[in-house]
């Protein structure tokens, strides 16, 4: 009894498959809609379709290729490569929407002067939001994701004192050519007491102690033949930007953290360190001008310049 | 072996359904005249405004916002969206629950486009016999040319469907005018074209298969079902009677001679049947396939009315109903529905009525907090977002407040002029003087808005934060 194709008990009922097991156990027949049955081959052709149009199969250890190609210039040099989603992205970036209005902005701006994009919102809007990514890529290893620098390193980007100039262009030439800081060690021209007098000369310059006569000396030393620390550091102690000698005479310390120590005995010996020490082989910044094209630079400059108090 | 083969795929039997007039027809003509209506001239409709697009709706998706008359939605604003399919979806649930499948009889697309190919096949085939007469036709000359204008038609409908779709997400003029010189964008074509063929194939080919098989609401409109619910129904006991349905004889023709011998009220003269879209006999109950049309309660009350016997054989009533209890609309199902509903409404309502024609918001430069000047003072930076919600430009002037003997940088743009639905971030410094080292101060930013961008100031609390 394995044909009958009506169900015992309902014979009105839905008709079933025609199979019975154990006597009475049954299989309904609700039939799906005949073009679910073509409208699933046809899912089957378009699989077929997509191998031939895009990568697929594993063969080895490689796999199909596809037809599908993406077209997109590196560098300036035309290219065409099979498509993945890999060349789909260097597609996108070559002229995807984005990377044209991007263009677009990074040629407004490599032909703006510094009036020109502060008196537009919008150009200084894409010099914080492209400048930032460019500064994460490759500035923020050693000045910080906010410019905040290192100190007795690698200085701060994000206030108003500048080592090499904090002009635009200053900046722009710091970013071509590199810097290379570099203060002598006076442990061979001073002896340990005309170096305490020198700091001591050096923290007045800041307001940090009043002259006393061991400033009075250390001054002597400063501006004399002894010590000629106003070579570098001007007569005034306020610093000689194209020797990237810092500014004395502010309240910012580059090398050494004299403002977070309490006590005058601590700075003091903070700065003696540096008198004695000196600065080498520890200031160096590499030069961008190869690696950045000049608009890149440009818009490095003005991003570094508006960081914290551009001049 | 004599029973028929086992068919494991069912070939769609094809559906000629037959005209008819009555109530329900004509309020489906209705919902039909005013769904086309606003469907293809809402593209058209221009609506004045001072900056952008003068299209009255259009879905902007590269400009990420959505202009619906005198409101601009933006991307942030997307929220209004889930508000619009929670009132859909409480809508669909409390109507359900109390009159059943009233979208898919009167509102749903597929109901509306399939009645209007429908009517195209019928205005070139001809009534029910007759297309039931040229479906078995041979291919001949006239079978073609009338099958010919049938696709034709339905095809030039389709098309236009696909075309007005597009219509809503660039401005109308300019993109038919692309469509027409081939310089549209691709999706343009692409949508266009994809709209034309699901269409034509849908309403066209499909019909009741769509409702049937593919719909999900058709389905899990059932669950909302009750006893209580209004469902399109046949009369057993009074079109049955107690010796079941007979067709009007001679000896039997007034509905005493008929009560007398136990016919119900049934001729089954079969119009139910016919005018049924879906192609289910209502009388064997209430069917999943049932979209709750109400065409045979027209056909039906048309042949009673002609009888001169009472109406309402098949009519709108309720499970409860047809077994004489009563049908209870108010009960808790219905009021939580109606609740959830209202809730949503006054919800979204609200939302969209209060907006603020300027979004703000503060943010404090973290990477460092605070930086010690080479004068001493110590700068905290902020970036102030401002978001133009108005289609007309304005200006926002941006000042501190809390702040004593404190120096606000703007790198000169103290006054902010904002373009129409410009976004724009300013990046504001703050220098103070401050004595000692760590500590907070709380201080506030004042933003001043003036013309389409509001009148009063907007305060922004931030903190100071010393080195």
């Amino acid at each position: 009894m394995s044909n009958t194709t009506t169900n015992p008990q309902k014979p009105t009922a839905v008709q079933t498959t025609g199979h019975a097991w154990d006597g009475d156990l049954q299989e309904f027949n609700n039939p799906l809609p005949r073009w679910w049955l073509w409208a699933f081959y046809a899912t089957v052709v378009f699989a077929i379709g997509y191998w031939f149009v895009y990568p697929a199969w594993p063969v080895g250890g490689s796999w199909t290729k596809g037809f599908a190609s993406a077209t997109f210039s590196v560098g300036g040099k035309e290219q065409t490569m099979r498509w993945n989603t890999r060349s789909e992205l260097l597609q996108d970036l070559d002229s995807g929407a984005g990377a044209v209005r991007q263009r677009e902005y990074l040629q407004k701006i490599a032909s703006a002067d510094l009036e020109q994009v502060r008196q537009d919102p919008k150009m200084q809007d894409f010099v914080r939001q492209a400048g930032k990514v460019l500064f994460g890529t490759n500035c923020a290893a050693c000045h910080g994701s906010g410019g905040q620098g290192v100190i007795g390193q690698f200085p701060a980007l994000n206030d108003d004192d500048w080592l090499w100039g904090g002009t635009v262009d200053d900046i722009r030439r710091t970013l071509i050519g590199g810097r290379n800081g570099f203060m002598p060690a006076f442990r061979e021209a001073l002896t340990p007491a005309q170096a305490d007098d020198v700091a001591q000369y050096v923290l007045t310059l800041s307001g940090i102690v009043q002259p006393d006569e061991a400033a009075e000396r250390g001054k002597a030393i400063f501006h004399g033949s002894v010590g000629g620390c106003y070579y570098c550091h001007g007569d005034a102690g306020k610093g000689i930007k194209s020797m990237g000698a810092a500014n004395l005479s502010d309240k910012i310390w580059t090398l050494v953290d004299v403002n977070a120590t309490a006590t005058v005995a601590d700075k003091h010996a903070l700065v003696r360190s540096v008198i004695w020490n000196g600065v080498q082989n520890r200031r160096q910044m590499p030069a961008f001008g190869h690696r950045l094209s000049d608009a890149e630079i440009k818009l490095l400059a003005f991003y570094v310049h508006q960081l914290g108090g551009g001049q | 072996m004599a029973e028929a083969e086992v068919q494991l795929y069912q070939k769609r039997l094809p559906i000629h359904p037959r005209s008819v007039q009555g109530r329900f027809r004509n309020i489906k003509y209705a919902v039909l005249a005013l769904a086309y209506s606003v469907y293809f001239l809402l593209p058209w409709v221009r609506w004045e405004r001072p900056m952008g697009v003068n299209q009255a709706l259009l879905f902007d998706i590269p400009g990420r916002k959505f202009y619906v008359f005198d409101l601009v939605v933006q991307a942030q604003d997307i929220f209004w969206l889930a508000g619009l399919l929670v009132i859909a979806a409480m809508l669909l649930f409390f109507v359900t629950g109390v009159a059943g499948r009233v979208f898919c009889g009167y509102f749903c697309f597929q109901t509306l486009w399939t009645d209007v190919f429908v009517l195209i096949e019928r205005w070139v085939q001809g009534e029910r016999p007759a297309r039931l007469r040229l479906a078995k036709q041979p291919w001949d000359a006239e079978k073609r040319r009338k099958m010919l204008t049938t696709w034709g038609l339905w095809l030039a409908t389709s098309f236009l469907t696909g075309l007005t779709f597009t219509l809503y997400w660039a401005d109308a003029p300019t993109l038919v005018w692309q469509m027409l010189t081939l310089s549209a964008p691709f999706p343009a074509y692409a949508t266009t074209f994809l709209l034309t063929s699901t269409t034509f194939v849908m309403a066209g080919l499909a019909r009741e298969q769509v409702c049937t098989y593919m719909c999900p609401y058709a389905r899990f409109q059932s669950v909302m079902f009750d006893r209580d619910t209004l469902i399109i129904a046949y009369d057993q006991k009074r079109g049955e009677g107690t010796a079941g349905r007979a067709r009007i004889t001679k000896e039997m023709k007034t509905r005493e001679e008929r009560a007398a011998a136990g016919i119900g009220d049934c001729i089954d003269c079969g119009y139910c049947v016919q005018v049924c879209p879906v192609g289910i006999d209502i009388r064997k109950g209430l069917q999943l396939q049932c979209i709750s049309c109400a065409l045979c309660v027209d056909a039906c009350d048309s042949i009673m009315d002609n009888l001169g016997w009472p109406r309402r054989l098949i009519a709108y009533t309720s499970d409860n109903a047809q077994q004489g209890k009563p049908t209870r609309v108010l009960k808790p199902k219905t009021l939580g529905y109606g609740v959830a509903l209202a809730a949503a409404i006054v919800a979204l309502g609200w939302s969209v009525a209060t907006r603020e024609p300027l979004d703000v918001s503060v943010e404090q430069v973290r990477q460092p907090l605070s930086v010690t000047l080479s004068d001493g003072r110590i700068q905290n930076s902020y970036e102030i977002k401002l978001n133009s919600k108005v289609t007309a430009p304005g200006r926002v002037r941006i000042a501190i407040s809390g702040l004593d003997g404190a120096e606000l940088d703007l790198g000169g743009l103290d006054v902010v002029t904002l373009d129409p639905e410009q976004r724009l971030r300013v990046m504001a410094k703050i220098k103070l003087t401050m004595s000692g080292s760590g500590g907070r101060r709380e201080f506030q930013f004042v933003l001043t808005p003036d013309g389409a961008l509001g009148q009063a100031p907007i305060r922004l609390p931030v903190t100071f934060h010393g080195p």
